[in-house]
């Protein structure tokens, strides 16, 4: 896909302004439509289609699948660590009204950080699952290859 | 107003539904699905539920197509071959069609603001994010706050299918390239 | 909005029984999953349609608006949508690991392939 060059300049252009979108997302979700959600998924297609213009490789480079693993378990670990620190400062499980002085505040302070938490899982999650179907076809097709070859996107 | 565009939108989902599952090719019923995804957006829309819209497009119309489009690709799976023939099961499904509709008769009509769904609780939960948690989105509030732990639970899913997707479909690592310097 | 009456739930079991339709008729399992996403998103429609309140609006608090749609059926769905993709990535990999084991994703052709 390397070869369009429409293509190549008008991902350049658009692949910032998407994840800065997904930014805008997570964190006026309680303002506006949003939220963890929904950005996870739109920050995990700017990655996705970074990869299907530029190739698996070069995508790896950037982003590489160790990150993208350790990433997807530290999202959970935000959202149970908050739900185990409001039980450390006295309060239930997931209780946010102990985590600042304010019950008001630390109910924003707890919906922030779960939707940082769910935002990271769902991001990593779907980069994670194309870079396993992507990576599946691309050892199917090139099997005595690894680590070589570009343009293995995803081209039906 | 709000009733035509509602009509005309559930209508031509009908329609692109019977496309579906009439079209022999699997590309073809692909991207059909695509579009589904982004009409039922639409629908979500005129219903007032715009977080829902919003991660509709997003999931149904980019992910699951990308999904679908990446396994047709690995399986070079083109075309769908009928064996079955389609008396039985149509005969079933018109049976669970026509009891649904007529189980369908006693719920309340669509907009009915005094429809036990909408009086229980759901005014104490508009009310306490007002008050107690003052965010505007209600559905972030019920989501995030009174509504956490079941949160946690689907976080957990979606973090247990990228797994379960690593180990069905490997993680291409540079395993071959250690097996040839040994 | 009540001049619907109850077309959304009549459209939701049409949607519904066009999926099963697929999902039963169907022996190539890429098309079974499709018909299984068709069958979901009827569902989340009908939730969706259980909780609209005529003239009211968008659950987000705002001045000026005293009638709000049901907020919690979008909680539920919201919930329902991101398991959907969840259950749709794997059955997929699934599928991608049959093929490698018997050459075909159609049903028939398997289970003339199973040992």
């Amino acid at each position: 896909m390397e070869h369009h060059i429409v293509l190549r300049v008008v991902a350049k252009m658009l692949i910032p302004i998407i994840l800065l979108f997904a930014l805008y997302v997570q964190f006026h979700g309680e303002y506006g439509p949003g939220g963890g959600f929904q950005a996870g998924v739109i920050f995990g297609s700017g990655f996705i289609l970074y990869a299907l213009i530029f190739g698996l490789q070069t995508t790896k480079r950037v982003l590489p699948a160790k990150v993208v693993h350790i990433m997807t378990g530290l999202g959970v670990l935000i959202f149970a660590g908050v739900g185990v620190f409001g039980m450390l400062r006295g309060g239930n499980f997931l209780e946010y009204g102990v985590l600042s002085a304010d019950p008001v505040a630390g109910q924003h302070l707890g919906i922030i950080l779960i939707e940082l938490g769910v935002g990271i899982t769902v991001t990593f999650v779907m980069v994670s699952l194309f870079y396993s179907f992507a990576g599946y076809r691309q050892q199917k097709l090139q099997p005595s290859v690894t680590g070589q070859g570009d343009a293995g996107g995803n081209a039906p | 107003m709000e009733a035509i565009v509602d009509l005309a939108l559930l209508t031509l989902l009908a329609v692109l539904a019977v496309g579906i599952v009439r079209l022999r090719s699997l590309f073809g019923a692909a991207m059909l699905f695509g579009i589904y995804s982004l009409l039922c957006a639409a629908i979500f829309v005129v219903l007032d539920a715009v977080d829902v819209a919003f991660t509709e497009a997003a999931v149904g119309a980019g992910i699951s197509t990308i999904l679908i489009l990446g396994t047709l690709s690995i399986t070079g799976a083109k075309l769908e071959v009928r064996h079955a023939r389609p008396l039985v099961p149509l005969l079933i499904t018109t049976v669970i069609g026509a009891a649904l509709i007529y189980a369908s008769i006693d719920m309340p009509l669509v907009g009915d603001p005094a429809a036990p769904a909408n009086l229980h609780i759901v005014p104490a939960y508009i009310e306490g994010t007002a008050t107690d948690i003052r965010i505007p989105n209600v559905v972030t509030a019920v989501l995030a706050s009174y509504r956490g732990y079941d949160t946690l639970g689907e976080v957990t899913v979606i973090f247990t299918a990228g797994i379960g997707v690593l180990v069905l479909l490997g993680h291409s690592r540079r395993k071959r390239k250690s097996a040839r310097e040994s | 909005m009540t001049a619907i009456g109850l077309y959304n739930y009549w459209i939701v079991f049409f949607l519904m029984m066009a999926g099963l339709y697929v999902v039963i008729v169907s022996t190539n399992l890429i098309k079974k999953i499709i018909g299984l996403n068709i069958f979901q998103t009827s569902v989340f429609i009908l939730y969706l349609s259980i909780g609209k309140v005529a003239g009211g609006t968008a659950p987000i608090l705002a001045d000026g608006f005293s009638v709000y749609s049901n907020p919690l059926p979008h909680v539920l769905i919201l919930t329902a949508i991101v398991v959907g993709v969840a259950t749709t990535a794997l059955g997929l990999a699934l599928i991608v690991r049959i093929h490698a084991a018997y050459g075909s994703v159609d049903e028939e052709i398997i289970y003339r392939n199973e040992p």
